[in-house]
């Protein structure tokens, strides 16, 4: 083995902030749908997909009043947004770090097909990855995000995918952490839920993805401690007939994370999925009261969880803002709670009744 | 990828983690007594002693005689295959000997390195033919974990791809074949400190040898959390001109561990290489209050260090036997205060002015 050429000076290093996006308590709001992906959600409210309604959605949210400010260590943004302005004239990402929050930028190019796999895919976006990075980092971002998408089937994930997907992923967090002052790369190997395999099953798939992601990153040199993670939690298929609980399904989540994520990893951000904004909170807090021990933050990197109220009350009218923002909050202050453990809902049993429903890990 | 052929089952996981948790104990760790009658002759011949049977059987005696006091420091004891089936002179076979005292039994199982065709000296392990049969007999026979060591080596343009990717293979397939004997594995990649490389180096390596590791040992399905790793020290080669302080030997290595090795394997039983026995606990106790989080029992795995000065009060002699047993409980003890992160050291330094010579770790 040559004598190694540091990727990263103990400068560069420091820059890589990526503790403080995960600070006790906070998480991501992950307002980076792309213009196709936000065309969805308004329609599904009947808004027309406008420049101007997107500039209004996400202005909504990023005004709401300072009680998110505890909740919320950063904010995903796409292309478009990170270049649109406040009514008062602050561009969007001032107004994020007036907040207190760091802002991140989606650099990804969307899903690929891999030829000769059933459906899989690889991600793009690599291209010029270095040049869009720097200018991004100048106009205002710390971190970045890049989604990956596997799927489980009986023959799915392949190695091929496995091993594609976490290349790139590597790649790309190599780069980022290259650009000068130093953009902090979020990892996401999203297994999508869609099937109908039982919990354990995504829970064995999770660690062989996961162990390919940490293997990919060491040998592209990356410096962990400057990375997160943005996972799928451990669940059971949308079509699997078996109900699990929260505690079950936080028993299987941070068991496989334990088996492959290095102490090294600041913090681990969950995706949603296609989970409600109650569940999502429900299981957050399970993962946060699991009694195995966990060295990395658990927190939430939530588009849909933590915006589907808001935009059900905006409905695209502007008088509905403030109504909206109240939704959001609400959701803020809920996940800033299940990312400390801490999450009663209304009308259900103490923490303490939560604790007994947890089986001892070996079954996993 | 489906999950369809769980390599263990619920009570076989529960055995192996039960069995880890017992060596690693707080303030326990393992004495290597596993010495093969070929490294037996270099011992022996140093304090001028013949490599008889029966001379490899009194020394033996004279370690596993030692009274309760090793109850609470030692946690398990690596046998030689010869040594599993002598007995004391009063009949007693050794493993009883050790079991009597609530010690696990381990065995060293592999055969030695044997070269590597077309590398710099490189070596891989041999030992896997019948393993699973021999497994099978050991635990009839009372131990319950083992040892198998690899080694590699750190010079210009080694340990090699094929040197780090080939061990790390073969000490998966032993470790898959353990398991499936009711058998804790410890894996050992040991990097030797032959050379005048100096620590950072010495990181970047262990770094990318244990990220092979724990990816082979995920590609053959090994339940971490039944296994353990024995791992050397991050140190400067031999050679080299610079000197670093145990802080400095503690952070190094604590952080080639943080960005490799998952929580979720129980403990980590370092080899002492050829650390002297104050240095061996020294570094040991350094690294136990090194402040960054640690979520495996970092411990013992000695084998000189814990045996110098017993091996050279005996010298051989019948009437020195007391004495020499209390040199090794002497060393024991202060191993398992340097566990616990408790020894203030055979003198001068007390513990709290090591504590401030931390550097910040953005350096390493």
């Amino acid at each position: 083995m040559s004598p190694p050429v540091p990727a990263l000076t103990p400068e560069q290093k420091k820059e890589l902030a990526a503790i403080r996006i995960v600070a006790p308590g906070k998480g991501i709001l992950a307002a980076d749908e792309s213009t196709g992906s936000i065309a969805k959600r308004l329609s599904s409210v009947g808004a027309e997909n406008t420049e101007e309604n997107r500039r209004w959605y996400r202005q909504l949210l990023f005004t709401a009043d300072k009680r998110v400010e505890p909740c919320i260590g950063g904010v995903i943004l796409f292309h478009e947004t990170m270049y649109q302005k406040a009514d008062d004239g602050r561009p969007f990402p001032q107004v994020i770090r007036d907040k207190g929050a760091l802002v991140g930028i989606k650099v990804d190019k969307g899903v690929v097909p891999l030829a000769g796999t059933n459906g899989e895919t690889t991600t793009q976006g690599l291209d010029g990855l270095m040049e869009r990075c720097a200018q991004y980092k100048k106009d205002g971002a710390d971190f970045a995000k890049w989604r990956c998408v596997l799927k489980i089937t009986a023959h799915t994930p392949t190695p091929l995918a496995v091993m594609e997907n976490a290349n790139v992923l590597a790649r790309y967090a190599s780069i980022c952490q290259q650009v000068p002052n130093g953009i902090v790369p979020i990892v996401e190997p999203e297994i999508l839920p869609d099937g109908d395999h039982d919990l354990k099953t995504c829970q064995y798939v999770t660690e062989k993805v996961l162990a390919a992601v940490y293997k990919a990153l060491s040998d592209h040199h990356v410096y962990l401690e400057g990375t997160l993670l943005k996972p799928n939690m451990v669940t059971a298929g949308h079509a699997c007939a078996t109900k699990y609980s929260p505690e079950e399904i936080a028993m299987a989540t941070v068991t496989a994370l334990r088996r492959t994520v290095p102490p090294a990893v600041p913090g681990i951000t969950f995706l949603s999925g296609g989970q409600s904004e109650e569940e999502a909170s429900l299981n957050l807090n399970a993962i946060n009261r699991c009694p195995l021990p966990r060295p990395w933050a658990l927190t939430f990197s939530y588009g849909r969880a933590l915006q589907a109220s808001a935009l059900k009350a905006w409905a695209g009218k502007k008088d509905n803002t403030k109504a909206a923002q109240e939704e959001f909050v609400k959701r803020a202050l809920a996940n800033s709670l299940a990312c400390q453990g801490k999450y009663t809902p209304s009308g259900t049993a103490g923490a303490a009744a939560s604790e007994s429903l947890f089986v001892s890990n070996h079954a996993y | 990828m489906t999950h369809q052929h769980p390599a263990l089952t619920a009570e076989q996981k529960k055995e192996l983690s039960d069995i880890a948790l017992r060596i690693v104990a707080p303030g326990k760790g393992i004495l290597a007594a596993d010495e093969s009658v070929g490294s037996m002759a270099k011992r022996l011949n140093q304090i001028g002693v013949e490599n008889t049977e029966e001379n490899r059987r009194l020394y033996r005696q004279i370690l596993f005689s030692a009274d309760s006091r090793v109850k609470k420091c030692i946690g398990g004891v690596i046998f030689f295959h010869e040594t599993m089936y002598q007995k004391a002179d009063d009949g007693t076979p050794f493993v009883q000997m050790i079991k009597d005292k609530g010690i696990v039994v381990g065995i060293k199982v592999d055969k030695g390195v044997v070269p590597l065709a077309g590398t710099d000296g490189e070596t891989t392990t041999q030992g896997l033919d019948g393993l699973w049969e021999r497994c099978a007999q050991y635990k009839k026979d009372g131990a319950d974990f083992a040892k198998w060591r690899c080694v590699l080596k750190i010079s210009e343009h080694t340990p090699s791809a094929l040197a780090i990717m080939e061990n790390a293979n073969v000490l998966a397939r032993y470790a898959s074949i353990c398991q499936q004997n009711g058998i804790v594995p410890i894996v050992e990649p040991e990097i030797l400190p032959d050379g005048d490389h100096d620590l950072k180096r010495c990181q970047y390596v262990t770094e990318k040898v244990l990220a092979a590791v724990y990816k082979a040992l995920s590609d053959h399905h090994v339940y971490l959390e039944g296994t353990l790793l024995k791992p050397n020290m991050v140190t400067p080669g031999h050679s080299c001109p610079t000197k670093y302080s145990p802080e400095e030997i503690a952070m190094a290595t604590v952080t080639a561990l943080r960005r490799t090795v998952p929580p979720a394997v129980p403990g980590v039983t370092f080899l002492s290489g050829g650390q002297s026995e104050e240095e061996a606990s020294i570094n040991l106790n350094a690294i136990n209050t090194c402040p960054l989080v640690r979520p495996w029992a970092l411990t013992f795995s000695y084998g000189r260090a814990l045996q110098a000065s017993a091996l050279s009060a005996w010298r051989g002699q019948r009437d020195n036997a007391e004495a020499a047993t209390e040199e090794f409980v002497k060393r024991a003890e202060v191993n398992g205060l340097a566990a616990l992160g408790k020894y203030e050291g055979s003198g001068d330094d007390s513990g709290a002015a090591g504590q401030s010579l931390y550097v910040a770790n953005h350096a390493y």
